[in-house]
């Protein structure tokens, strides 16, 4: 049981922020977990969830790769995608029928856009050495105006069938379809892990450049790679987000997305100056935030306020995750552990059967 | 001479999950003495100095401080009751000045009296004999000035004990006597000093009482002046002792007609290291001698590549090879264990599992991971072999104690079964123990065919273990001495005069 706690620590903070936010969420409702069927697919609060925080799931993906790796964090995410998925659309719109084929080279071609965005941001920062986020600041601020210039000046409009089920649900599959695609992605991000040492590369680099250097491993290749994974992650999430919205709007699609992006990560019990890192814990981070957006939608604040109301909610839970609050949270765990061991010494003294704690904590 | 207890510990005991850190241990300090703690890594001698300065709370136990007793939580209470810590490395920030490193977070008013502080600087510095100005930034002080600095301003307020944790580990020898000066200076004010370090001979020149610690026991405390330096490392090791005497170095049969495992023909890096020829046979242990600074790591970074090569060519078993970069020498089956552990070496997050797979997973491949069940075997293998002290394979390597962590190194390297391997400094900043273990497995290698370079600062360490020493000085090689009959004297010589008397 010890272990297991030990092994999933990290994924303390995202779970429990979870689940008070359920909480509240039950307080306000209890039908909360209610799912309906609509038209042959699942809709309710939480199906609305895993809808709308496909995206964000999928770039916390590659931003916790770009952070264990380069130690700093990609601020063009939301460009990128813009980008991407404009040309998505310009590839889409010149067909002049629009097939499953059509869409998968449009698709192909914005991930192939979404690598060289990547190429970009990952030289400079692996063989230049900016730093990521100076790097990414030049494609943050000219990236949507690239896209709007893609797009010829307009924000053409998706009317396909296709593309409307992807964005939507594909009649006879009870799941909407960005969450399968989501998590088809996160299968594959799963296996590419179970099929190549990237943890282990990516870890080492982040932790110790110089000793990663010493053992075989180029730090700069490593960087690089990682801003190419998040390359074709801002494809992925720039492909769902375009279907989803069926037209592309290059001043708004995912705007501001890169901040989102961040504090998954930092909800997942990363830490943002590089090392060791978890996934997992990213993935829930992001679905919390989506959770947390849609809670104070449900509670009905006024949404000019809402801003306000999370920002109030992310401080709180930084200051609970902080390392001085952990401190204090760990050294009276050992003063209670100390006083119940004495106790249980005393008790053991006087030969009652009682076991004591503290060695059954050694075992 | 004062007799006067100033610190008392009695019956100090401590359990951290798994271990018992501190068992029933009893400390006493004097007033204007130099007491040594002495043990290997482990032994439980920083867990002590943790429970004084409050970083730790002691399970059981009772310390008293002059006559008082005390119960510290944390180190600022420590600190206003006059004790004063400094640690290995140095905290202090290199780019304030001296002055303002030593007042920094004293002053009690928003506004700061440049003039007053730094009057008061001077004065402490001059009183200490410290050599450094006040208003000196100071990043441009020596290592020692700056371990000084960092030891007047503990001392600084009111100061009765003095905890001084392995002071000395980047010093050389004459900076070593400079802090020498220092401790003997506050001695005679009465300070306490508590004296923590790897290095038996300084532990003589001047320390006056020894208290020796093994796996969180009390073992003695002795006058050090009546207790020989034998008897100390056989207190601290317990039965190992005769390991010790028992090291007998390997000699390679040599002729003109073999052909070197590795040959590298003037070999230069952007390290600054003049193009030198170096090649070594199978079986052989070598070893670079020279002072800090004379070129002995750069020299054998050229050889690993890990510096820039700027020129020359290298052979491995009389095949023409390229090394220029570190992925190419382990590729040629060469390894390097690099002098600087903490930056170079482990990786400190990652589990010892991981720290010891590294460099062969990834001479197997990027897309070619070891299984969890094949990493962990591997790992175990080589905890038991050297006998690596830690909890679990899974543990992160940064809570090991040093000599463990050079262990892990060394078993990574071994674990690719390198023909050549480079050992810059394993014995440096850790436990006697270790340090038998590290040469007695350089022979053991050596034995089975493996060609090593073997680089100390302690020169009796390659005496015991390399049959050939290459000196350098300004990054040249300036001799190079054989024989078994070598002495220390005869080498120390050879680094004096720069070769000329061969």
């Amino acid at each position: 049981m010890s272990k297991l706690i030990k092994n999933f620590s990290h994924l303390f903070l995202p779970i429990s922020v979870m689940t008070l936010l359920i909480i509240i969420n039950l307080i306000k409702g209890a039908d909360y977990f209610r799912i309906t069927m609509v038209n042959g697919a699942f809709y309710g609060n939480i199906p609305n969830i895993f809808f709308g925080a496909s995206e964000l799931v999928i770039l916390s993906i590659g931003m916790t790769l770009v952070t264990a790796a380069s130690r700093g964090q990609d601020i063009s995410i939301g460009e990128s995608a813009t980008i991407t998925s404009a040309i998505f659309v310009l590839f889409v719109l010149q067909a002049n029928e629009v097939t499953v084929l059509t869409i998968v080279a449009a698709f192909l071609l914005s991930c192939v856009a979404g690598l060289a965005l990547g190429a970009f941001n990952g030289t400079l920062v692996s063989v230049f050495k900016v730093q990521p986020m100076v790097a990414s600041l030049i494609l943050f601020t000219g990236g949507r105006s690239i896209a709007f210039m893609i797009d010829g000046k307009l924000s053409p409009i998706l009317a396909n069938d296709i593309s409307n089920k992807i964005g939507t649900v594909i009649p006879g599959v009870p799941i909407q379809t960005p969450i399968i695609l989501t998590v088809v992605f996160i299968v594959f991000v799963a296996v590419l892990f179970r099929t190549t040492n990237l943890r282990l590369y990516v870890e080492t680099v982040g932790i110790n450049p110089n000793a990663a250097r010493l053992n075989g491993i180029n730090p700069k290749k490593i960087i690089f790679l990682t801003f190419l994974i998040m390359g074709v992650c801002t494809a992925v999430a720039g492909f769902i987000a375009v279907n989803k919205a069926g037209r592309h709007d290059s001043v708004n699609l995912l705007k501001l997305i890169m901040m989102d992006a961040i504090l998954a990560v930092a909800i997942g019990g990363n830490s943002l100056s590089g090392g060791k890192f978890s996934i997992t814990g990213s993935i829930i981070g992001a679905y919390t935030i989506e959770m947390l957006n849609r809670t104070l939608l449900r509670l009905e604040i006024d949404p000019a306020m809402i801003k306000v109301f999370k920002a109030i909610f992310i401080i709180i839970l930084m200051v609970v995750a902080s390392p001085v609050v952990r401190l204090f949270l760990r050294k009276s765990l050992d003063r209670v552990r100390a006083w119940r061991s004495t106790a249980s010494q005393s008790v053991g003294n006087s030969k009652t059967p009682n076991t004591n704690i503290t060695d059954m904590k050694e075992e | 001479m004062l007799s006067e207890t100033i610190l008392e510990m009695k019956d100090i005991s401590k359990s951290f999950p798994g271990v018992k850190a501190l068992d029933n241990v009893g400390f006493k300090l004097r007033k204007g003495e130099i007491h040594a703690l002495m043990g290997e890594n482990g032994a439980g001698k920083s867990t002590l100095i943790k429970v004084i300065t409050g970083v730790y709370e002691k399970d059981s136990g009772f310390i008293t401080l002059q006559g008082e007793p005390i119960h510290f939580k944390t180190p600022k209470e420590a600190q206003n009751k006059g004790i004063g810590t400094v640690y290995q490395e140095i905290m202090l920030c290199p780019n304030l000045t001296v002055a303002e490193n030593m007042f920094i977070g004293r002053s009690h008013t928003p506004i700061v009296n440049w003039k007053q502080m730094n009057e008061k600087a001077a004065q402490l510095l001059k009183s200490l004999g410290i050599p450094a100005s006040p208003i000196q930034e100071l990043a441009s002080c020596s290592l020692a000035v700056q371990q000084m600095i960092a030891i007047a301003r503990a001392v600084d307020m009111d100061c009765k004990i003095l905890i001084l944790d392995e002071p000395t580990s980047s010093l050389d020898e004459d900076e070593v006597h400079k802090l020498f000066d220092l401790m003997r200076e506050l001695k005679t004010r009465g300070v306490g000093i508590i004296f923590i370090t790897h290095f038996l001979k300084q532990v003589y020149e001047i320390s006056d009482r020894i208290t020796v610690l093994r796996n969180g026991k009390f073992v003695g405390e002795y006058e050090t002046s009546s207790f020989p330096q034998i008897e100390l490392i056989s207190k601290m090791l317990g039965n190992e002792l005769e390991d010790i005497t028992k090291i007998k170095k390997y000699e390679p049969i040599v002729s003109d007609t073999t052909i070197p495992v590795y040959e590298g023909i003037g070999l230069s890096s952007a390290a600054g290291v003049k193009p030198f020829d170096f090649s070594i046979q199978k079986g052989e242990v070598n070893g670079f001698a020279g002072l800090l600074g004379s070129g002995r790591s750069e020299s054998v970074r050229a050889i690993f590549a890990a510096d820039k090569v700027t020129g020359g060519g290298v052979r491995m078993k009389g095949k023409r090879v390229k090394i220029k970069t570190p992925l190419q020498a382990i590729r040629q089956g060469i390894g390097y264990l690099p002098e600087d552990r903490k930056d170079d070496g482990i990786i400190y997050d990652l589990s010892v599992r991981d720290n010891i797979i590294l460099t062969l997973q990834v001479l197997k491949g990027f897309f070619k991971p070891f299984s969890l069940k094949q990493a962990e075997a591997f790992a175990k293998e080589y905890i038991e072999k050297l006998n690596i002290k830690t909890p679990t394979s899974n543990t992160p390597i940064k809570s090991l104690s040093g000599g463990n962590q050079q262990k892990v190194i060394l078993a990574r390297w071994l674990l690719t079964n390198p023909e050549y391997l480079i050992l810059d400094e394993p014995t440096r900043g850790i436990d006697v123990g270790t340090k038998v273990e590290i040469q007695k497995l350089v022979i053991k290698l050596a034995n089975n065919g493996m060609s090593l370079t073997f680089i100390s600062s302690e020169i009796d360490e390659m005496l015991r273990t390399c049959s050939r020493l290459i000196v350098m000085k300004d990054r040249e090689i300036v001799a190079e001495l054989r024989g078994t009959e070598l002495t220390e004297h005869d080498v120390m010589n050879v680094i004096a005069q720069g070769g000329k008397t061969i």
